[in-house]
């Protein structure tokens, strides 16, 4: 779980600087030249299988965990206090998938068009051939409330999960030290409170624009 | 004071348990148990079945006097086991819910006494040292650092009640079984079998049913002996070091 967490983390930051190109005024060139490149180049193509396969990784031991863990509590307290540990922590199955319902949502919408050839093509000034208009796609998205809504919501749940993830995959990997376990703690909230917040501004934005 | 007390009644493992509510009259200065003893004298009296519980010592060493009070291990005082619970933490009029361990691996026997031998268990699977008998050594013929020696000895602090394992939403051991592995394996004693002992408390400890650890860290804040889950992470690497390193 820490492991393939720790990846996913990586990934969050790597997916985040890419498209803040959506916030360029310049018609979505900046961002479909990119998407091109990030679906075209060999080695990212290599390394997204890799992504694909360690979210379901992390989704199946996940499930697999909670579901043991949950029948090795058995009973539940009748008047259960929720003064001893953080509500994030003990409920990231539930945010975890809710998170993944999320993904569903996200790659239906984006990905699988893309892959599918539903969408526009255009010219852009890297390439002499004409490449998928992403970036349409997502302004249009982005216009339809409901669409914003839940992108808030799956980012929210994001919060949630990476307040405690970040820093539990360092516990869990034995990384605990007096000094910079602190340090780490921090680190990792600023982390859930930051990468949320900038992937809202995107859909945010492009909605009021 | 007079308090209102919801309390896990439960006949004999196999039987349904329930909460039954006794009104108590208590005064500020018993600790928790001495209330439960009023109770039970109460219903003596009234010819009734006495609340089954566990208690040895009273000092707050032992580990035996294991009840969740209001959902924590222990009740809302941090550091302290029940028996050093005092009612003036409570207010007149209170409404307090006891309830007995909660985990797979601690079935009821009876009301709010669990069985705890898979804590035995993973102690004899690897809970000790082994050295010669005869006389004692001299006492500081091995030298050991402060700063490990203090370590060592706040682990060793553990008085096994299992308030980890109560407030764990998983039911995990981890807190326990690692303050037993850092208690030993951080002195030159315990270091000799230190790999072998991680291997085979943590089977021992799967094999019980006790959950996994996601770190939500309640144990540390449960425990009356606030062991800190520095030694899960310790627990962790050596664990690591027994699968994966070359000292197997």
């Amino acid at each position: 779980m820490s492991l393939t967490g720790l990846f996913l983390i990586s990934f969050l930051f790597v997916h985040l600087i890419g498209n803040l190109q959506l916030l360029y005024d310049d018609g979505g060139e900046a961002f479909n030249t990119y998407a091109y490149f990030m679906t075209h180049n060999p080695l990212i193509k290599g390394i997204s299988y890799g992504l694909y396969f360690f979210i379901l990784l992390h989704t199946i031991q996940g499930v697999i965990i909670a579901a043991k863990n949950r029948s090795a509590k058995g009973y539940k307290y009748s008047k259960p206090s929720g003064e001893n540990a953080k509500w994030a922590s003990k409920n990231m199955a539930l945010l975890g998938l809710l998170i993944l319902a999320f993904l569903f949502l996200h790659m239906g919408d984006f990905w699988l068009k893309m892959k599918l050839g539903q969408l526009g093509m255009v010219a852009v000034e890297a390439y002499d051939f004409k490449v998928a208009d992403l970036y349409s796609r997502v302004s249009i998205a982005y216009q339809n409330p409901i669409i914003v809504g839940s992108y808030l919501i799956g980012l929210v749940a994001l919060y949630f999960h990476l307040s405690h993830g970040f820093s539990s995959a360092f516990q869990t990997l034995g990384l605990n030290h007096k000094k910079y376990t602190p340090l780490i703690n921090g680190l990792g909230m600023l982390y859930a409170i930051v990468v949320p917040l900038a992937f809202a501004v995107i859909p945010i934005f492009m909605y009021f624009k | 004071m007079k308090l209102k007390l919801k309390i896990w009644r439960q006949p004999s493992s196999e039987a349904r348990g329930r909460l039954e509510s006794y009104i108590v009259e208590a005064n500020e200065h018993m600790s928790f148990l001495e209330m439960m003893d009023v109770l039970n004298e109460q219903l003596i009296a009234e010819k009734k079945e006495p609340v089954a519980f566990e208690h040895d010592c009273r000092e707050g060493i032992c580990g035996t006097c294991n009840m969740v009070i209001n959902g924590r291990p222990h009740g809302p005082q941090r550091g302290t086991t029940t028996c050093q619970l005092h009612m003036r933490h409570f207010n007149d009029g209170d409404v307090i819910t006891v309830e007995p361990w909660r985990a797979k691996a601690f079935p009821v026997i009876k009301d709010l006494v669990v069985d705890r031998s898979g804590f035995d268990r993973i102690i004899q699977a690897g809970g000790y040292i082994s050295v010669n008998t005869g006389q004692a050594p001299d006492g500081n013929s091995i030298p050991i650092e402060k700063d490990t020696a203090s370590e060592a000895f706040d682990a060793a602090t553990c008085i096994g009640c299992g308030a980890c394992v109560a407030a764990c939403p998983n039911g995990s051991a981890m807190l326990f079984t690692s303050a037993k592995v850092a208690h030993l394996g951080k002195l030159p004693q315990g270091k000799v079998e230190h790999v072998a002992r991680v291997k085979n408390m943590v089977d021992q400890m799967d094999e019980e049913g006790f959950g996994n650890c996601s770190n939500t860290g309640a144990c540390e804040v449960e425990c009356p002996k606030e062991i800190s889950i520095e030694n899960i992470a310790m627990l962790n690497r050596s664990y690591m070091a027994s699968i994966f390193g070359a000292n197997k």
